[in-house]
């Protein structure tokens, strides 16, 4: 898959952590779905480097208790956000024990089967699967955290949801086709909320991290050489960076 | 009045009574409600969303059943949740209304409850033997964990079927502080904020732990509402003291934002950051702040009819109720609603016929804002 990153150059990155200094989202409540691996672990980990108090949220309840265990600003939750049960559960933990939401972060993805087949070999379960992980799970706990995002955005702290996308969201790439249409909804969806809750204050992101190196890029394109994949920590950090101008901006706001 | 049993919560058909600041009465579908408001006026909802507040479980030193509701706290700081106060009912649940829930077990100090995968300890007694102070034994994070897996949202019997979570959420819920739903705000969707903007109304939340409504106990009802911590964010705040500077009309989105607001602002301007709503709020209550309620209907009796009574006077408001009665209101958490502007002095002894005729309320209409200032002098 070819990847359409926005890279940053050495020179930019250093200059980019120059600017974040190590506290500069003290306070920030910021909630990540799929925590516990990949780009959701990597997001967490940043963020909690920056100072943030940090909800995620995954399935494997070890795992979880992990990530958890790293820092006392981490705030660990078991759950599934493609069953539509578990969605207020998870929420009421989020907004529970963050006092509310600043920053969503709806990460956790679903590749459809594995390994990756054509649309046409693609059961409908697997696309149910994937719609239900990429598409439903965001809205509806966009939905269910929405009333926390705008409070925040009207007390000039936050409200930013950044949906990650994929190039495959654009992009017609064979035997991409349940996780690829499953995001290209979701990147319509995250500019229509974004387009209609513009008033409001909240902010909608869709960014696509490029091709990382991670355990979910590992199933999709087995044979690939992680030397030629992007960090996640790497992607972590530019998207924390495209967060951070959007707060700045809202507390700009906020300050009027 | 009719309760309303589905849990939908804004029914297509919802209607709302206008009551205004000279005491005409009209009516009008509630996904109108906007139109009543004018540019300058500031809209203010309690944004607290309802925990599942009641939890089943066993009182371990008799082995019996139990069902312990959250009613209140001390704060509503995220991580202030290890001491709860709770109303405890012996077996059966929703279906049995509260009046006639069976009795729990004698409750003494240090007992232990287990409730789900949460152990708590009966702390105290507060002075009335359903009514504890519990503490839970887990750390924070497993607290939340528990209510949220195993708690059910407090359920009333006249609607028959069980609660989720997303029927007590309302659309602008936030922070999980409440033992119930503020309903009020169950009016309210993100097609009425932007139609607000669009017409120069202001909006803003503050989040006030609204306790639970009924106990079905007599001696424990007359107590209510209990204490309620709340938290006023300082751009509330703010708007609060621009609409006022401007002569915009304060309207809450239900009791609970009433009771906030006016606790906040009893040594005069409203302030910004944390409280604990301990007033009673009725006849004789001086409002300093609020000038217009948006309210369920309420029977009186209940602490929320008595809270209206600072709007309105009783003649007034008992007419109000017949009005309702008569034009088949719905009452309850699902039910439609009134909007009741609060009753000028300066408007007391204006003359009006005893009864509203169609014609009459058609006439009705507000003063306009310069009159009202005009007769202040």
């Amino acid at each position: 898959m070819a990847s359409q990153l926005h890279s940053a150059s050495v020179a930019q990155q250093e200059k980019v952590q120059s600017l974040f200094a190590d506290d500069s989202f003290h306070g920030l409540r910021v909630a990540i779905t799929g925590g516990t691996s990949g780009l959701g672990l990597a997001l967490v980990r940043e963020f909690l480097a920056r100072g943030a108090r940090v909800a995620f949220v995954a399935r494997g309840r070890q795992r979880v208790g992990q990530v958890a265990r790293q820092s006392d600003r981490a705030h660990g939750i078991i759950g599934d956000i493609s069953v539509k049960d578990e969605m207020y559960p998870i929420a009421l933990q989020i907004a529970g024990e963050l006092g509310g939401v600043d920053v969503l972060v709806n990460n956790a993805s679903d590749l459809g089967p594995t390994p990756l087949a054509l649309l046409a070999d693609t059961q409908c379960e697997d696309l149910e699967r994937a719609l239900a992980t990429n598409l439903l799970g965001p809205f509806r706990l966009t939905k269910a955290l929405l009333g926390a995002l705008a409070a925040s955005a009207r007390e000039g702290r936050g409200g930013v949801v950044l949906n990650i996308s994929s190039d495959a969201a654009v992009n017609p790439y064979a035997r991409w086709g349940a996780y690829g249409a499953s995001k290209a909804a979701l990147h319509h969806m995250t500019r229509i909320w974004e387009k209609e809750l513009e008033n409001e204050g909240v902010r909608f992101l869709s960014l696509d991290p490029g091709d990382m190196d991670t355990p979910m890029h590992a199933l999709a394109v087995p044979d690939s050489d992680p030397a030629t994949l992007k960090s996640p920590n790497l992607a972590a950090r530019e998207l924390i960076t495209a967060i951070g101008a959007v707060l700045h901006r809202q507390s700009e706001d906020g300050a009027e | 009045m009719i309760p309303a049993s589905e849990a939908i919560q804004r029914p297509p058909d919802a209607r709302l009574m206008i009551v205004d600041a000279t005491g005409c009465i009209s009516d009008q579908p509630r996904s109108t409600f906007v139109a009543f408001l004018r540019p300058g006026d500031l809209v203010v909802a309690n944004d607290a969303a309802a925990i599942p507040a009641s939890l089943s479980g066993v009182h371990l030193p008799t082995g019996r059943i139990i069902e312990v509701r959250l009613a209140g706290r001390h704060s509503v700081a995220p991580n202030d949740v290890h001491e709860f106060c709770a109303i405890v009912f012996g077996a059966g649940d929703f279906r049995t209304r509260t009046e006639d829930r069976a009795a729990p077990p004698h409750l003494s100090p240090g007992d232990q409850l287990l409730l789900g995968p949460l152990k708590a300890n009966v702390n105290r007694l507060l002075g009335h033997p359903r009514l504890v102070s519990l503490c839970f034994q887990d750390p924070p994070d497993g607290v939340w964990a528990g209510i949220a897996h195993h708690g059910r949202p407090i359920q009333y019997s006249h609607v028959q079927a069980p609660l989720a979570m997303w029927d007590v959420w309302t659309p602008i819920a936030g922070p999980p502080v409440a033992f119930e739903p503020p309903s009020a705000g169950f009016a309210l969707d993100w097609h009425a904020l932007a139609e607000m903007r669009a017409k120069g109304v202001d909006f803003v939340t503050i989040t006030h732990a609204a306790g639970i409504s009924s106990t079905g106990d007599p001696e424990l009802d007359v107590r209510l509402p209990f204490d309620e911590p709340y938290r006023i964010p300082r751009a509330a705040a703010l708007a609060i003291r621009k609409a006022k500077a401007r002569g915009g009309r304060i309207v809450a989105i239900g009791t609970t934002v009433v009771r906030a607001l006016e606790h906040a602002a009893r040594a005069g301007q409203v302030r910004a950051g944390e409280g604990i709503a301990t007033q009673r709020i009725g006849a004789d209550s001086q409002l300093r702040l609020v000038d217009a309620i948006l309210s369920g209907t309420h029977e009186p009796g209940t602490s929320h009819y008595e809270l209206l009574r600072a709007f309105l006077d009783d003649n007034e408001l008992t007419r109000v109720t017949a009005e309702l009665n008569a034009r088949g209101y719905r009452t309850h958490e699902f039910g439609d609603s009134v909007l009741i502007v609060r009753r000028q002095e300066l408007f007391q002894g204006y003359e009006r016929a005893d009864t509203i005729s169609g014609r009459e309320v058609e006439r009705c209409g507000d003063l306009p804002k310069s009159f009202g200032r005009a007769l202040k002098k």
